[in-house]
């Protein structure tokens, strides 16, 4: 209370100055009238009256001053006093000025873009109603890979869903919903936007008010046929005009027209975070939901009283029940007592989903820390400036301390400065970190996949900032102050210009400072060339199959018009059409398209051993357009069709894990059971080189192969993806596109190239690369830039030294080694540091390294020779200029 | 654990001044001590405006321009409730002191 009352009374009294001054004058004039007034009345002359007040009153200046220094308005005015002053100080040396601010800018607006990145994938919560009351529920452990995986946030089946739906007391609402993207536009021209499918709770619970229109709600979910949808602000106003929402606002999706019921609010844009969506339409529940696809994400609002583990309890004793009553059919014995003995629990959901999460998480701590780093070395930076600069106004502070001001006094002048640069650099980085984390979201960005995040400087971001601010503020600005001020007056103002006074101390604290830039920035520049390395071992690798010069096509054809028993005629003839295309090498027909993330696996047996294998569906071109050379036995041929003998062809990790020494060929493979996939016998044929699967950092795994005739009717909905070998891929895209839209106007087509497909999906590992490079360089330009100040200050002081030894007749390269000889000690020991940090720092980088151990000797020893190259530069010129020294002028300064 | 600061006795005479005139402008207070310890106590102005100003900050007395009765412009001090709570705690705090100089003085 007093303290705000006090502290009021100071701001208000601000403005009141000249007002205050005269008031304290008023008072003690009028003391010394009533004085001189009373001894008048006990007779004395007026003359004797006034003398002997005045007497005793003492100095009234002083008397004053100290009156005023009780007002406690004035600490608050010699608060700006000092800033001021502050602030003069710094116009007078602009180098400086401009050097320190931007040094802090650039350091804080890099760390202030990292941890704003961090803060929109991690830590925002959505814009919805209450979102900590929002839980997600997922299967503890996962679904083990059983049945299929309908997408990164596809945890429940319809039936499973069907059932959370009927019974979910720990929430007021339960909805579920999935990513599912749709073709909008003719089909001939239609182009994909991001879909939402949303259970007809979804919004309701959500607490989502329309913008326009109406949301989707539960009745909406009685016809399969789609018929209706919601627009996302963003697609509402940039793809159809921001008009008002009648009831004939209608699109074309997948070729019919539906109804646009509403537009979402602005600010919201799904439940991933990363993603934005475009058209939410509502889901349908089919008659016979397939109970092995897993495709929802399933949520619900916490009712009042319930906490996430209370929630997570009911739905564990839940579960049993829920598992048994959906379990699905068609598989093994084993497998479906896996799927009964599932578990459901409840997860906080009120920051939404990301696969940004897991995809980044570890790269953007790391990134932080790095930035960290860089600052941290900004800062040695600026307090061997600060550190120059006090010792360039010690006498300037002796002057003052003689003239009685208090240390504490110089102290808050000092640091009130050093606060100052901290506060301007924090503002210019907190307005750079907006761009700075915009070109991280960039860098992160493929060609068929942008992350839409909405970076925002929110609480969060401005006391991070304001954090570091402080921190840097302690690190660089507090020591040379405290230094500065501790001056002896009498010595300091003895020792002329130069103060010798405690001036070997303070230089072991420089030395100490540029120590550590270089141990830091070692640790930097490992970092840097171990994550430079790695990204060259990945795009470099060879994967066993030919990346260049192949498209991928994807071929979504009608079905209604294809009878089931014509569909394996129709997609060989399809990749017939597509191999004869004027510029096309070959094509070939695939169930999964390498390195693109999709894995396909099926449970055997072969012979005694039991276990699992990739399974891969191809055309007999296939393995010639993919360049996978065969090893033994034959490749498929036309001849291979569904009413041959089962035929499959191996890579060499399915030999040595379950043949081992027994010939291969010949050998049969039972597959076991699964919903669209019957029990069947194969037999190998063939053997094929060994090639990478979905991840370029694992080992060659299993896999098999089998002509994609053979594959069950149904297994595959209706469409093709085909690799496509040719020279110039463009030049074939549009050949293809021609001959197809002539033979089946109605079929969808899509392409990719196939290499930049793999170099998208290394997109993490390349932001790494070029961050950790950038700042690695970044460290290594502040240590030359700190070095050469460093070594400039120590050679102004040792000035006179040099003059007499150059005086005495030490040669111009003694000198030049007296300087390089303090560089390689300061270099010898911060290396020796940084090696052991180095190591350190490593093995949190291990998983993110391919192809290198993070002690790699070979990187080591470059990024010291690197560093040392580059410390010997900096000290050159300042080692140079010294032994240019003219010693009678060095002389004649004393 | 009282405070035991001898240099408290000028505000804790101040104070006790105020408490017995009311409403009172520096000289008087000044007037007041002297008068009341037969000129054995004298406060020198150079110290007595710092702590008014001082208390005045911390909200123990208030201020306010008014006229004497010899029809000068002066400050008038008086106490305000803070103030006379403080006084109460200074005179129990003043008592130990008193207390321990004189058992110093008496066994020292």
């Amino acid at each position: 209370m007093g303290f705000f009352r006090r502290t009021f009374r100071r701001i208000g009294a601000l403005g009141k100055r000249a007002k205050l001054d005269r008031e304290v004058e008023d008072e003690l004039r009028e003391h010394l009238r009533m004085r001189i007034d009373a001894d008048v009345t006990k007779g004395m002359s007026p003359d004797e009256a006034i003398r002997r007040a005045r007497l005793r009153f003492g100095n009234p200046t002083v008397v004053k001053e100290r009156v005023d220094a009780e007002d406690a308005a004035l600490g608050l005015e010699s608060f700006f006093r000092d800033a001021r002053y502050a602030v003069r100080g710094f116009v007078k040396s602009p180098g400086f000025t401009i050097v320190a601010v931007l040094t802090l800018a650039l350091g804080i607006g890099a760390n202030t873009a990292v941890f704003q990145l961090l803060d929109a994938v991690r830590l925002r919560s959505l814009p919805i109603q209450n979102p900590g009351e929002l839980a997600e529920l997922r299967i503890v452990g996962g679904n083990t890979g059983l049945g299929i995986n309908d997408g990164p946030y596809a945890h429940f089946t319809v039936p499973m869903w069907q059932e959370v739906r009927r019974h979910h007391d720990p929430f007021s609402g339960v909805f579920a919903w999935r990513t599912a993207d749709v073709l909008v536009g003719k089909l001939s021209e239609a182009k994909h936007v991001h879909g939402l499918e949303v259970s007809g709770e979804f919004f309701n619970v959500l607490g989502i008010a329309p913008w326009q229109g109406r949301l989707i709600e539960p009745q909406d979910e009685s016809s399969c046929e789609p018929s209706k949808a919601v627009a996302s602000y963003s697609y509402w106003k940039s793809q159809m005009g921001g008009q008002p929402i009648t009831p004939n606002t209608t699109i074309l999706v997948d070729g019919r027209a539906i109804q646009i019921l509403g537009v979402t609010p602005p600010g919201f844009f799904g439940l991933s975070v990363g993603d934005r969506f475009d058209l939410a339409y509502p889901t349908c529940i089919p008659p016979n939901p397939r109970r092995e696809v897993f495709s929802f994400s399933v949520m619900g609002r916490l009712k009042p009283g319930w906490t996430i583990e209370r929630a997570s309890a009911y739905f564990t004793s839940l579960s049993p029940g829920l598992f048994e009553s959906t379990a699905p059919t068609g598989y093994s014995t084993e497998t479906i007592k896996t799927f009964k003995s599932f578990r459901l629990a409840a997860h906080p959901a009120g920051g939404g989903v990301s696969m940004l999460r897991t995809a980044y998480d570890s790269s953007l701590q790391l990134l932080l820390a790095i930035t960290g780093l860089v600052l941290l070395i900004a800062c040695a930076n600026l307090a061997n400036l600060m550190l120059a600069r006090a010792s360039a106004r010690q006498r300037e502070m002796a002057i003052r301390m003689a003239l009685g001001a208090s240390r504490g006094r110089l102290l808050r002048q000092l640091l009130i400065g050093s606060s100052l640069l901290a506060i301007s650099g924090a503002v210019i980085g907190v307005s750079l970190a907006q761009p700075l984390s915009r070109l991280l979201v960039a860098s992160l960005s493929t060609s068929d996949y942008s992350i839409q995040l909405s970076i925002v400087t929110d609480w969060r971001v401005l006391l991070f900032a304001a954090g570091v601010a402080v921190l840097t503020c302690i690190v660089f600005g507090t020591f040379p102050a405290m230094r500065g001020t501790s001056v002896d007056p009498i010595s300091s103002l003895k020792s002329g210009e130069r103060g010798t006074a405690g001036s070997r101390e303070r230089f072991s604290v420089q030395r100490l400072l540029v120590i550590t830039q270089i141990a830091v920035s070692l640790v930097l520049l490992v970092g840097a060339l171990l994550f430079v390395r790695s990204y060259r071992n990945l795009m470099t690798i060879d994967p066993g199959f030919r990346e260049s010069g192949i498209t991928v096509g994807f071929f979504g054809y009608p079905l209604e018009k294809i009878k089931p028993e014509n569909e394996a005629a129709f997609k060989r003839q399809l990749v017939d059409d597509v191999g004869s295309v004027a510029g096309v090498q070959n094509a070939a027909g695939t169930t999964n398209v390498l390195l693109s993330g999709g894995t396909w696996s099926h449970g055997m047996r072969v012979g005694a051993a039991e276990g699992s294998s990739r399974f891969t569906y191809v055309s007999p071109s296939y393995f010639a357009t993919m360049g996978i050379p065969l090893l033994t036995g034959r490749g498929f041929a036309e001849t291979d069709r569904a009413d041959t003998p089962y035929v499959l062809i191996v890579n060499q990790a399915f030999v040595r894990k379950y043949l081992g020494a027994t010939q291969p060929l010949g050998q049969l493979v039972q597959v076991m059971p699964e919903p669209q996939y019957p029990a069947r016998t194969y037999q190998v044929v063939g053997t094929v080189a060994d090639t990478k699967y979905n991840d370029l950092r694992k080992e060659p795994e299993p896999m098999a192969f089998v002509p994609i005739e053979q594959l069950p009717a149904t297994a595959q909905g209706p469409w093709l993806a085909m690799m496509i070998a040719s020279p110039d891929g463009a030049a074939a895209i549009t050949a293809i596109r021609h001959t197809i839209a002539s033979r089946h106007p109605d079929m969808v087509l899509q392409f990719q190239d196939f290499q930049q497909g793999i170099h998208d999906s290394l997109v993490g590992d390349r932001m790494m690369a070029m961050l950790s490079g950038f700042f690695g360089l970044l460290a290594a330009l502040l240590v030359v830039i700190g070095l050469y100040g460093v070594l400039s200050y120590f050679i102004t002081q040792r000035r006179s030294e040099i003059g007499i030894r150059i005086a005495l007749g030490a040669h111009r390269w003694q000198v030049i080694r007296l300087v390089l000889r303090d560089t390689a000690s300061m270099l010898g020991i911060g290396v020796m540091l940084g090696t052991a940090l180095a190591l350190i720092a490593g093995r949190a980088a291990t998983t993110m390294l391919f192809g290198l151990k993070p002690y790699d000797i070979a990187t080591l020893v470059f990024a010291v020779l690197l560093l040392a190259v580059i410390t010997v530069l900096a000290s050159w010129l300042p080692a140079w200029k010294a032994s240019r020294l003219n010693p009678v002028d060095a002389l004649r300064c004393e | 654990m009282a405070k035991n600061d001898l240099q408290g006795a000028l505000d804790l005479l101040i104070l006790k001044s105020l408490s017995q005139l009311g409403a009172m402008h520096g000289y008087g207070i000044v007037m007041h001590i002297e008068r009341v310890t037969d000129e054995l106590i004298n406060v020198e102005e150079g110290s007595l405006y710092p702590a008014l100003h001082r208390m005045e900050q911390h909200g123990w007395v208030r201020a306010e321009w008014a006229v004497t009765e010899a029809s000068r412009k002066a400050k008038f001090y008086s106490l305000t409730a803070a103030g006379r709570k403080q006084l109460a705690a200074r005179e129990k705090n003043w008592e130990q002191v008193v207390k321990g100089v004189q058992a110093i003085l008496l066994y020292a």
